[in-house]
C-alpha cells in the first residue's frame, strides 16, 4: 500500500510541490537577485540568466549600510527585553495560576486584552509619556525616555507580557498543586517554589515563547520608528529603510540587505523549528 | 495546555468542587506576611509596568481624543473640544473614509483568502504524507519575516520594469503595470503579499486544531457511510470551532495593526492609506496634532474592541463561572 502509486496521492504531491515553490518564489527571487552583479542586471534585466554569481552584494550591504552597527542595536534591545519579559510574565502567571485572590481573573484579562490592543491606540500618549520621563544621562543621552533604547526595551516588555502571561498561566495550571505544597511543607517560600519548582517545569513553554518573542521583538518596526529618533540608534528592521533610500536603484543591494536582515530569524526558525511552532499554537491569540 | 484546546480549563483533570476551591482560598490567606509581600511584588511590579505603558496610554488616547492639543505646554493648556475631532474626522478629513475603506477591504481579504487557503492546506497536510514536514516548513517560512521585510522583498516582484511579475507577464518592456504605484490596484497587490505571510500562520493553527480532533469521530462517520466531504463539513469542521474563533481574532487584530508593509512601500499614501498610518502620521509627521491622532486611534480601538471582547468572553467565561 505504502509503495503503490495512487493517482490521487501523486496529484496531491504535485499540488503541494507547486504550492511550496510558489510560496518560496519571492525569497528565491530575492536570493537570485542578490547574487548577481549590478552591471549584469543593468545590461540584461533582472529576468535573465545570470552571467556570474557573486557574494559581493552581501559584503557591500554589510559595510555600506553599516549592518553590524544595527545588528548590535537590535541585540541591545532584543536580549534584555526577551529575558525581562519571560521573567516578569512568568511571575505574574505564577501568581494568578497558583494562588487565589480577589483580582485573579481580572488581572489575567487585563494582561490578555492589553496584548490585543492595536499598537496605534497606545502610541501617541506613550510618545508624550516618554518625552516627559527624565532619565540620567548615562542611561539616555537624550535625557528622557524618548529616543533611548531603554524605552524600547520597556515597551516591548510591557506589551508582550500580555501574551506571555496568558500562555504561561495556562501552562502552569496544568502543573499539579501537590508539587508546590510539597515544597511548602519543606519550608520553601513563595519565591523559592516559583524559582525552583514551577519555573523548571515550564521549560518547554518558556523555550517556545523565547523563540517566538525573539522573532517578534527582532522584527519590530513601529515602536522603533516612533520612539527612536536618532537614526544611529535604530534597530535593524527600521534601519533597512535607509538602505532603500540611499541605494534606491540598486535592487541587488536591497535584496542582499533584506536577506541579511532576515538571516537571524531564519536561523532561529530552522534550528528551533519545533519550539517555534509550539509557541505559535500555544497562545494562538497573537496578531 | 494550549489555547487551542481548552484555555479556560482549571487546574488538574477534575473541575474544582466548591470545597477544594474554598480550600485553596484558605491556603492563600494562610500565607506568611513575608510570602504575601513577595507575591505582591511578583505580581505588582509587572502589572504596574503593563498598566503604565499599555493601559494608561490607551485610556489616555480616549481622553485626549476630546482635546485639541498640539503637544505644546503642559496638561493645563489642553483645550477640550468635546466631539469636534470626531465630527471633523467623519465630515471633513479627506483621508479618513478611504483609510477606513482600505482597512475593511484588508480585513475582508485576510478573512477570506488566507483562511480558506490555510484551511485547505492544513486538511491536505493532516495525514501521513511523505515529505509532509518539508511541505509544512516551506509553507510557513514567510511567518518568520516581519511585514516590513515582506514589503521590501515583494517590491522586487512588483517593480514596473525590473520586477518579476511584469517580466513573467511579458508586459515589462511594452506596457509595464505599476503594481504598487497605481492607486486602483496597489492595495490588492499589497494584500497578496500580506496574505502570503498570513496563510502559513492560519495553516499552522488549523493543523494544530486538526491534530486534536478525535480520530474515532471520523471513523464513526466513515462507518455511517459519510464521504470525505460530509465527514469534513459535518464532523471535523464543527469540532474546529475554537480554532475558528482564534483564527478570526488573530486575523482581525493583524488586519487592524497592519502598518509596516504599506509604510515601507510608500509611507501609506496614494491608495495605501490605513487608519494606523493616519495615527502615526500625526505623531511623527510634520504636524503634531495629538487630539486628532488620538481620535483616529479611538476609531481603530472601537473597531477592534468588539472582537477583543468576544474573544475574551469566550476564553474566560468558564473561569469566571467557577
Amino acid at each position: 500500500m505504502r509503495f503503490a502509486v495512487r493517482p490521487a496521492r501523486v496529484a496531491l504531491h504535485v499540488f503541494l510541490v507547486l504550492t511550496c515553490l510558489t510560496t518560496l518564489a519571492p525569497l528565491l527571487w530575492a536570493l537570485y537577485a542578490s547574487l548577481r552583479t549590478y552591471d549584469d542586471t543593468a545590461r540584461n534585466g533582472y529576468f535573465s540568466v545570470a552571467e556570474s554569481l557573486t557574494f559581493d552584494n552581501f559584503t557591500a550591504a554589510w559595510t555600506q549600510a553599516d549592518l553590524p552597527h544595527y545588528y548590535l542595536n537590535t541585540l541591545l534591545v532584543t536580549l534584555p527585553a526577551l529575558v525581562l519579559v519571560l521573567l516578569l510574565s512568568s511571575m505574574v502567571a505564577y501568581g494568578v495560576s497558583r494562588y487565589s485572590f480577589r483580582f485573579n481573573v481580572a488581572l489575567l484579562v487585563l494582561f490578555t486584552a492589553g496584548n490585543l490592543l492595536p499598537q496605534q491606540v497606545i502610541v501617541t500618549p506613550l510618545y508624550r509619556l516618554y518625552l516627559l520621563t527624565p532619565l540620567p544621562s548615562w542611561l539616555s543621552d537624550s535625557g528622557v525616555l524618548l529616543d533611548s533604547q531603554l524605552g524600547l526595551v520597556l515597551i516591548h516588555v510591557a506589551f508582550q507580557s500580555g501574551f506571555c502571561v496568558f500562555v504561561l498561566s495556562n501552562y502552569m495550571k496544568t502543573i499539579p498543586h501537590e508539587l508546590g505544597e510539597a515544597a511548602r511543607v519543606d519550608g520553601a517560600g513563595v519565591f523559592r517554589q516559583y524559582w525552583q519548582v514551577i519555573l523548571p517545569l515550564c521549560r518547554p513553554a518558556l523555550a517556545a515563547l523565547a523563540t517566538l518573542e525573539f522573532t517578534w521583538i527582532y522584527n519590530d518596526f513601529l515602536w522603533a520608528l516612533v520612539l527612536i529618533q536618532t537614526g544611529d540608534k535604530m534597530p535593524i528592521t527600521s534601519a533597512l529603510q535607509n538602505l532603500k533610500g540611499t541605494f534606491f536603484v540598486d535592487n541587488n543591494l536591497v535584496a542582499a540587505g533584506s536577506l541579511l536582515v532576515a538571516l537571524p530569524t531564519l536561523v532561529v526558525f530552522f534550528t528551533l523549528q519545533r519550539q517555534f511552532i509550539g509557541g505559535l499554537t500555544l497562545g494562538s491569540t497573537k496578531g | 495546555m494550549t489555547a487551542l484546546e481548552s484555555p479556560a480549563k482549571p487546574a488538574g483533570t477534575s473541575a474544582p468542587s466548591p470545597t477544594s476551591r474554598r480550600g485553596r482560598r484558605r491556603r492563600a490567606t494562610a500565607l506568611a506576611p513575608r510570602d504575601k509581600l513577595v507575591l505582591g511584588l511578583m505580581l505588582g511590579v509587572p502589572s504596574l509596568l503593563h498598566l503604565a505603558l499599555v493601559w494608561v496610554p490607551a485610556l489616555g488616547s480616549v481622553g485626549l481624543s476630546f482635546s485639541s492639543w498640539d503637544g505644546i505646554g503642559g496638561f493645563a493648556d489642553i483645550e477640550w473640544v468635546g466631539f469636534r475631532n470626531y465630527v471633523d474626522i467623519f465630515t471633513r478629513y479627506p483621508r479618513f473614509w478611504p483609510a477606513l475603506q482600505h482597512n475593511l477591504i484588508w480585513l475582508l481579504f485576510l478573512l477570506v483568502v488566507p483562511t480558506v487557503a490555510g484551511l485547505l492546506l492544513a486538511v491536505l497536510l493532516d495525514r501521513q504524507l511523505r515529505f509532509g514536514r518539508i511541505y509544512q516548513s516551506a509553507l510557513y517560512l514567510p511567518m518568520v519575516l516581519s511585514l516590513a521585510l515582506v514589503g521590501f522583498i515583494w517590491q522586487l516582484i512588483y517593480q514596473p520594469e525590473h520586477g518579476l511579475l511584469n517580466n513573467v507577464l511579458g508586459t515589462a518592456s511594452t506596457d509595464p503595470v505599476n503594481w504598487l504605484g497605481d492607486p486602483d490596484i496597489n492595495l490588492y497587490a499589497v494584500l497578496v503579499a500580506a496574505g502570503w505571510r498570513h496563510t502559513g500562520y492560519v495553516m499552522l493553527l488549523y493543523l494544530a486544531g486538526l491534530k486534536s480532533v478525535d480520530p474515532a469521530l471520523k471513523e464513526a462517520a466513515a462507518l455511517d457511510g459519510a464521504n470525505a466531504w460530509q465527514t469534513f463539513f459535518r464532523v471535523t469542521f464543527p469540532v474546529l470551532r475554537p480554532v475558528n474563533v482564534v483564527v478570526l481574532v488573530v486575523t482581525v487584530i493583524e488586519g487592524l495593526r497592519a502598518f509596516d508593509i504599506v509604510y515601507v512601500i510608500n509611507k501609506g499614501r496614494n491608495g495605501l492609506e490605513l487608519l494606523s498610518v493616519l495615527v502615526t502620521d500625526n505623531i511623527i509627521g510634520e504636524s503634531s496634532r495629538i487630539g486628532w491622532g488620538s481620535a483616529l486611534a479611538v476609531v481603530l480601538l472601537l473597531i477592534s474592541l468588539g472582537f477583543i471582547v468576544t474573544y475574551l468572553f469566550q476564553v474566560f467565561r468558564e473561569e469566571e463561572r467557577t
